[in-house]
């Protein structure tokens, strides 16, 4: 037998990949109007096993799947966290889905954040609007390992106020002596106190040590442009400008071509890449 | 395995024994119509072994769609409070019999794709049930077909068994345990000298019979798409493109899917099903927030160009492009990925 008739009949003997396993919604928070947080916990009593950064494909039965990335870090217990924004059918269904409701779970998928690399050093969050979901991961693995790490900066920035995600968690993060936070909108009514205007014009307001530090960028394709100008202008290396990309994962495991950029499966080769590896890319952002 | 020969009297006596054990798959003649007199061949499930038509030269969809049919289910489940999810796989015996090296060599393209990292066992176990006989090609199919260039002709892989027609019958050679097993069904005789000269007259013919297209190696090719990915050709190109995707739709080797979620008509179940999806199509890049990663047609054929010629080739080992001329022939407006891999060529 050649070595290719052997990975057929090794194959064909294979567990499918995309067979869900059944997983219990804990917690559900309306978070804003068309996000929904949930916490959830697989039905087989084993953890997810996942890391900061990786992703997961929600099942709603009948309806189908869709990417989500895991908003939580593995340093907060044996449940995982899900930010869903409404915007198709599948995280449309989810908005109505609550505490006990069961889903269907694929995954972890893809690569994780580099959080060991970024050890000793200092560590900028940029997050635009939903992009604070995957970041929340790394946040909060940092902020659970504080120790670990020099300065912890974290940008956070929404277009208003009432489509700030984890406002609780942003004012307790601001309280925080061992982290600078700062939250920014581009617009508001008059009862917002907090800062106005483009994320960018926050990195005024830090003091960063660029030879030290990992930038890490996640949000709307082109906050993302204009926040790597910053991060450059800045002095930070383009391998240390982090981010975590956004397409349209179906399989999950490098077959179906739809997160395909270029060379690149998102979802088995990131969705976390450095901004030397995207500006390659051409197609990434 | 020593080579034999079946006599062309015997085939159908050969296929009808095969027939026993598995569902045979083969070229059959279509009817034609008054105003188009043209033989149109296309691959179907053969009942009567006399309408294996081996003598065909073009079909519009290969044998690929017996081993990824354009809708597979891949997950049942029931609808209610207690879903238990289960892989769909299949195992349906069955013989691709007569199945041109073109054909063959992108069968192993899909074997890799799916063997390598995760492995799809949804592919993998049609493809462990199937045996693939090979009928070699004295000359081309038509001025579209560059299976020579794309290194498709001979092919080292994808097949059990191998029949190469000479006066009077067929040449049988053996490739795998399998296809020395379908052998044996059949009434077949040593190959005499006269047998091994008469083979060898064949290819004699089909070398004489094939030339190269391309105006350079085909190794190059990735080194040729990498330094032309700025070009202006990938623009004038998608001019002429309706992004139908009839270029995937008929390709051996695009293996691309999009998922959906069927309910019963009862409502008390669904299936997960995957079916053809084109990167040609608009929305293939489009993400639930709205944005489109390949907006443009010219980006979205620039990607299926370099899948083809590069892409593939890197992931799986085994090229993307099988030069059997399918994309031009379905082309509405007659795109030539041969004439595209010629121009950028000259374009540097």
């Amino acid at each position: 037998m050649t070595q290719a008739d052997i990975d057929i009949a090794k194959g064909a003997a294979a567990p499918s990949p995309y067979v869900p396993r059944m997983a219990r919604i804990l917690s559900a928070d309306q978070m804003t109007e068309t996000e929904r947080f949930f916490r959830i916990e697989m039905e087989d009593g084993q953890p997810l096993g996942y890391e900061p950064g990786q992703f997961v494909e929600v099942s709603v039965f009948g309806m189908g799947e869709a990417p989500i990335s895991i908003s939580s870090s593995p340093t907060q217990g044996k449940g995982f966290e899900l930010c869903v924004r409404n915007a198709g059918t599948v995280t449309g269904a989810l908005m109505k889905f609550g505490k006990g409701d069961r889903l269907g779970i694929r995954g972890p998928f893809g690569n994780h954040f580099p959080y060991e690399e970024m050890k000793g050093e200092d560590v900028l969050f940029v997050a635009g609007g939903l992009g604070l979901a995957p970041t929340r991961s790394l946040i909060r693995y940092c902020l659970d390992n504080r120790k670990d790490y020099r300065s912890v900066t974290i940008l956070v920035g929404a277009r208003e106020p009432k489509l700030l995600l984890f406002r609780d968690e942003l004012d307790a993060w601001t309280k925080r002596q061992d982290a600078q936070t700062l939250v920014t909108v581009d617009r508001c009514g008059p009862d917002w106190k907090g800062c106005t205007g483009v994320i960018t014009r926050l990195f005024k307001r830090v003091k960063l040590d660029a030879a030290k530090t990992w930038a890490v960028i996640v949000g709307p394709p082109i906050m993302f442009k204009f926040a790597v100008l910053e991060a450059l202008a800045e002095g930070i290396r383009e391998n240390r400008i982090i981010c975590s990309l956004e397409r349209h994962m179906k399989c999950g495991v490098g077959k179906c071509g739809h997160c395909q950029i270029r060379g690149v499966y998102v979802c088995r080769d990131g969705p976390i890449f450095t901004y030397e590896q995207v500006k390659r890319l051409r197609e990434g952002i | 395995m020593l080579p034999r020969v079946l006599k062309a009297e015997d085939l159908a006596g050969w296929v009808g024994a095969i027939q026993k054990e598995r569902v045979v798959r083969g070229p059959v003649l279509k009817e034609t119509s008054p105003s188009d007199r043209t033989p149109h061949f296309s691959w179907e499930t053969i009942r009567e072994p006399s309408d294996l038509a081996l003598d065909y030269a073009l079909t519009v969809l290969g044998p690929k769609k017996f081993l990824w049919p354009p809708r597979q289910a891949l997950v049942t489940y029931r609808l209610g409070g207690d879903p238990k999810p289960e892989a769909v796989v299949k195992h349906e015996p069955q013989v691709l019999f007569g199945a041109h090296p073109c054909d063959a060599t992108a069968i192993a393209t899909l074997d890799a794709a799916f063997a390598k990292d995760v492995a799809d066992p949804h592919y993998l176990a049609r493809r462990a049930a199937t045996a693939i006989v090979l009928v070699d090609c004295e000359k081309p199919c038509d001025e579209t077909s560059f299976c020579l260039d794309m290194g498709s002709l001979y092919p080292e892989a994808g097949y059990d068994l191998a029949l190469t027609p000479i006066e009077g019958g067929w040449f049988v050679e053996t490739k795998t345990e399998l296809g020395k097993r379908l052998r044996d069904l059949g009434k077949t005789r040593e190959a005499k000298k006269s047998d091994m000269e008469a083979r060898q007259a064949f290819v004699e013919r089909k070398r004489a019979g094939f030339h190269l297209k391309l105006p350079f190696d085909v190794k190059y090719l990735p080194e040729i798409l990498d330094e032309s990915y700025d070009s202006l050709v990938w623009e004038a190109i998608a001019r002429r493109c309706f992004s139908c995707g009839s270029c995937n739709t008929t390709c051996p080797t695009c293996y691309c899917w999009d998922v959906a979620d069927v309910i019963a008509e009862d409502l008390g179940s669904g299936t997960r099903v995957r079916r053809y999806d084109s990167c040609q199509l608009d929305p293939f890049a489009e993400v639930a927030g709205g944005e489109n990663f390949r907006e443009h047609r010219a980006s979205r054929l620039r990607h299926r160009m370099y899948r083809k010629g590069k892409f593939i080739l890197e992931q799986t080992g085994r090229s993307g492009c099988v030069g059997c001329g399918r994309c031009e022939r379905a082309c509405v407006s007659h795109i030539s990925i041969r004439e595209t891999f010629v121009q950028i060529a000259g374009n540097r």
